[in-house]
């Protein structure tokens, strides 16, 4: 193993956004033909690291030093680092779906003499590197006529094409299914006999077990180490997992005495389709329950289908074909549309509030009320008193920060716009509450509010379902833990027995056999 | 005073565009020489643009809903054809065509909403298609002119009101009393919407401000009808108007389908999130339009005392100027009756100033398109300077 043949040092990488050090002095240095993996958990900073890299954050927007191939780089955008020969493939693959393989593997760089496509070279170029990703495909064949596996090897060809000397690959299997995966990982290897460095982001450890060469572990933006796969000591996927979790258990938690009642609300066996790959699972089987004034959490990392299972619950607003059964108070219950979820007292309080849960150009009031309008007119006319009324009443128990509940909801911090999206759901008087990363985004002080906010719900008899990617948090806030991975539930943990280690261990680990 | 400054600095568009209204006004009836506002020009104003505020009342919904209608002109054509046959060839009574119109106005309402609701393409699309398919069917129906229309009928355009009351000192008095009774209206409701807000200590415009306002629009209402009352009185379709922005503020503000309106524009994702039934709500706002346009439709062949086939061309744009230049937002979610009545004022008065000055009409054509412009241009810079703060 000899470190002398580097290929990338990147030196005290910190990166800082408004308010979170997202990278603080990290250190990572890549050998020249290896497959080197980067892991952690969801937000440790791993995606944030190699846009570093590639640009997307141009030089000047963090600190430290990047060198490649033994020169320093201060790439101002993409362009620069490919020019370099540095590929970057992210997760959400940017391909153009009406255009041919061969016109996406050129494109932004198209063979042409004076701005005409020479069309010949195109296409035998493209044959050329779709047979070196070993893509049977016509390079005629539209992006869209192929599925997500098939495009992810266009992407690599189109990496190809640009000369890389450093392929990074984003999470790349999260969306295949067994087979491509597999293929994909043959690919990196036959790369690597071509002399191709590449970087793997992923938090598979089977796939880092079954490919890296090295691998650094990332948490909350610090490198933590850098493992050699090929030493002495075997790595296993218990000695990762140490590195990965243990963030610090310094966030405080309100204290809550629970007092848990009769089951609410019971999933069983829900299976949901990608809504446009529709041969892929995204929840797989999946089944739990919740009960009254209980708290239980739903850990998973990136795809493991926790929003997606939520989502499909809750009026199918995600995928396809699903399928299952949703028991209330013990009587099964359909929830095909949202208003048929909310009837029958459930309420999702999303992850992506700007999107799914606030209209920002609305004020704070017409937010608050807007998925239970009814309980406020009679004959289909507003009681507009009786509105401000109930928008006060949350601005003041839910300590919303505003000058007045008619002020514009786009104009408040992220806390107190989770703050209104959450007295919207109260005031639909839901049995069960699905929150769905209720503290992302949101600072400290905020957080512990929410939390506060959340065991009062749990004291009202209400049943929580909490979804979240930060451990610290499902252990300091629910009485039941279910771990996902890749759709389907593979543990149930209750609060006392469960730490970070054990969680994770569930949540990466892989489903028995290939059943695909 | 800073409290008034600053709440007028808050609310540039909103008062900005009555200052439009109100400079624009002056302007014309300066360079007319005071024609402008003359009585008789004053109602022909009126009578000349009761279409564009029916339609706009319609559009601001659809707009706000971030949808469009290309199609209100031909429908105008279509229906008030339609009309004209009944009482014409058919020898209807005019009050039965008149309501048969509108049921009329509802279906084909209906037909565009179900393509847009509940099959999913884009109303700029359907509507495209219906301002072909109308206009068609309106020349297939109509030939070119139905006149020979009744009276009672041609007075719904061109009528006053019956002056039952006499003169006093040459101003007709049934004009005036209304003129008092709307502003009395307005002060009672303003006062009232007022004081409620102040009951649970929430955010109220400055003393200043609300006095000012309101004598503001005291003294539109009054001046508007006092110059009424010195002339033939009262228009009838004044009145209609009238009614219609009354309830239609009402449906847009008060209402859980206006609601649903302003929710689906501002967030569709977030509205479907809520459980709005957006498919019924969209599919409600175009059945809307449609009995809308079959008002304008009726309203347009009284004012012409004939049904003609090449009737309401280019409705629909005037309609989406009036909605754009009264600070509807292009990208949906924002958009008042109010806004969209001034818009139609503007468009209006720019019509008659410009015709008084005999301004070519081709240059008319011109000079309103500059105003919608800038009228847009303003409200995006001034957005931009809010949020960018």
């Amino acid at each position: 193993m000899s470190t002398d043949n580097i290929i990338l040092e990147m030196h005290g990488i910190t990166k800082t956004f408004p308010g979170v050090k997202a990278l603080q002095d990290v250190t990572l240095s890549v050998t020249r033909g290896q497959v080197h993996a980067i892991c952690g958990e969801n937000g440790a900073g791993k995606s944030t690291l190699v846009r570093v890299l590639s640009g997307v954050y141009p030089h000047g927007t963090y600190e430290g030093d990047i060198l490649f191939e033994d020169e320093p780089c201060e790439f101002k955008n993409i362009r620069d680092s490919e020019h370099r020969g540095i590929v970057i493939i992210h997760q959400e693959l940017a391909l153009s779906p009406f255009l041919s393989i061969a016109e996406n593997i050129f494109l932004g760089n198209e063979r042409a003499s004076h701005g005409v496509i020479d069309w010949n070279a195109t296409n035998s170029e493209a044959a050329r590197l779709l047979a070196r990703v070993g893509l049977a495909e016509s390079p005629d064949t539209k992006i869209k006529d192929i599925g997500v596996g098939k495009q992810q090897l266009v992407e690599i060809a189109k990496a190809l094409s640009k000369r890389v000397k450093l392929l990074i690959l984003d999470e790349p299997t999260a969306a295949l299914n067994d087979e491509d995966s597999a293929h994909l990982l043959d690919l990196m290897r036959s790369l690597k006999g071509q002399g191709i460095t590449s970087i793997l982001i992923t938090h598979k450890l089977n796939e880092i077990a079954a490919i890296a060469d090295r691998t650094t572990v990332i948490r909350d933006g610090k490198t933590i180490e850098t493992l050699d796969m090929r030493g002495a000591e075997k790595i296993t996927e218990e000695r990762l997992i140490r590195g990965m979790v243990g963030r610090p258990l310094d966030n405080r938690f309100p204290e809550r005495q629970p007092n848990i009642g009769a089951e609410v609300l019971r999933i069983e066996d829900w299976t949901v389709y990608h809504p446009i790959n529709q041969g892929r699972k995204v929840v797989d089987g999946a089944s739990l329950s919740v009960r009254k004034g209980e708290v239980i959490g739903l850990a998973g990392l990136m795809g493991a289908g926790r929003t997606e299972l939520a989502m499909s619950v809750f009026g199918r607003t995600y995928g396809a074909n699903a399928s299952g059964q949703v028991f209330k108070d013990g009587e099964e219950i359909q929830t095909r549309s949202v208003r048929e979820a909310i009837r029958h007292g459930i309420a999702y309080a999303t992850e992506d509030r700007k999107r799914y849960g606030l209209n920002l150009i609305e004020d704070i009031k017409r937010n608050i009320t807007s998925a239970a309008l009814g309980k406020l007119s009679s004959r289909g006319v507003v009681d507009r008193e009786e509105e401000v009324l109930v928008a006060e009443r949350y601005r003041r128990e839910l300590d919303i920060k505003t000058p007045s509940v008619e002020a514009l909801v786009g104009k408040l911090s992220g806390g107190n716009q989770q703050k209104v999206v959450l007295s919207k759901w109260i005031f639909a008087a839901p049995d069960v509450l699905i929150l769905d990363e209720p503290t992302r985004g949101i600072d400290v002080g905020a957080k512990f509010e929410i939390y506060t906010i959340v065991n009062a719900l749990a004291d009202a008899g209400k049943a929580v379902i909490l979804i979240s990617s930060e451990l610290p948090e499902l252990l300091g806030m629910c009485d039941r833990i279910y771990t996902l991975n890749q759709g389907r539930v593979t543990g149930q943990l209750a609060r006392e027995e469960a730490t970070q280690e054990s969680l994770m261990l569930l949540m990466t680990k892989e489903k028995e056999g290939t059943s695909r | 005073m800073t409290a008034v400054t600053e709440y007028l600095g808050k609310n540039v568009r909103q008062y900005g565009i009555w200052g439009a209204l109100v400079a624009i006004v002056v302007l014309f009836e300066v360079w007319t020489h005071g024609l402008l506002l003359m009585p008789n020009n004053v109602a022909a104003l009126v009578q000349q643009n009761a279409y564009v505020m029916i339609l706009a009342i319609g559009m601001v919904m659809v707009i706000v809903a971030g949808h469009i209608d290309l199609s209100v002109g031909s429908m105008v054509a279509f229906i008030g054809g339609l009309v004209g046959i009944m009482m014409d060839t058919w020898g209807l009574p005019w009050l039965a065509a008149v309501l048969l119109g509108l049921v009329i106005g509802a279906i084909v309402g209906a037909w565009q909403g179900y393509w847009v609701a509940y099959v999913g393409i884009p109303a700029f699309i359907v509507t495209l298609a219906g301002m072909l398919i109308f206009r068609g069917l309106a020349i297939v129906l109509v030939g070119t002119t139905i006149a020979g229309l009744p009276a009672g009928f041609n007075a719904i355009s061109n009528g006053y009101l019956p002056n039952s009351l006499g003169f006093v000192a040459g101003r007709d008095v049934v004009t005036v009393t209304i003129g008092v009774l709307a502003i009395l209206g307005l002060a009672f409701s303003q006062a009232r919407s007022r004081s409620t807000l102040r009951k649970h200590d929430l955010l109220v415009e400055p003393m200043a401000a609300f006095i000012g306002k309101l004598v503001m629009f005291a003294a539109l209402l009054g001046s508007l009808t006092w110059v009424l009352s010195g002339s033939s009185g009262m228009p009838i379709v004044l009145i209609l108007v009238g009614v219609l922005v009354l309830v239609y503020t009402f449906v847009l503000g008060r209402t859980v389908f206006g609601r649903h309106i302003y929710a689906i524009g501002g967030n569709l994702h977030a509205a479907i999130m809520s459980g709005v039934n957006t498919k019924r709500v969209n599919f409600g706002i175009f059945v809307n339009m449609g009995v809308l346009a079959a008002i304008a439709a009726i309203v347009t062949t009284s004012r012409a005392g004939a049904a003609v086939a090449a009737a309401g061309d280019s409705f629909e744009l005037d309609a989406i100027a009036a909605c754009f230049i009264g600070g509807t937002a292009v990208t949906g979610g924002v958009g008042k009756v109010s806004g969209a009545m001034i818009g139609a004022l503007i468009m209006g008065v720019l019509n008659m100033g410009l015709s008084i000055m005999s301004v070519d009409p081709s240059w008319q054509k011109a000079i309103k398109g500059f105003v919608l412009l800038l009228a847009v241009a303003f409200d995006l810079v001034n957005k931009r300077r809010a949020s960018g703060a």
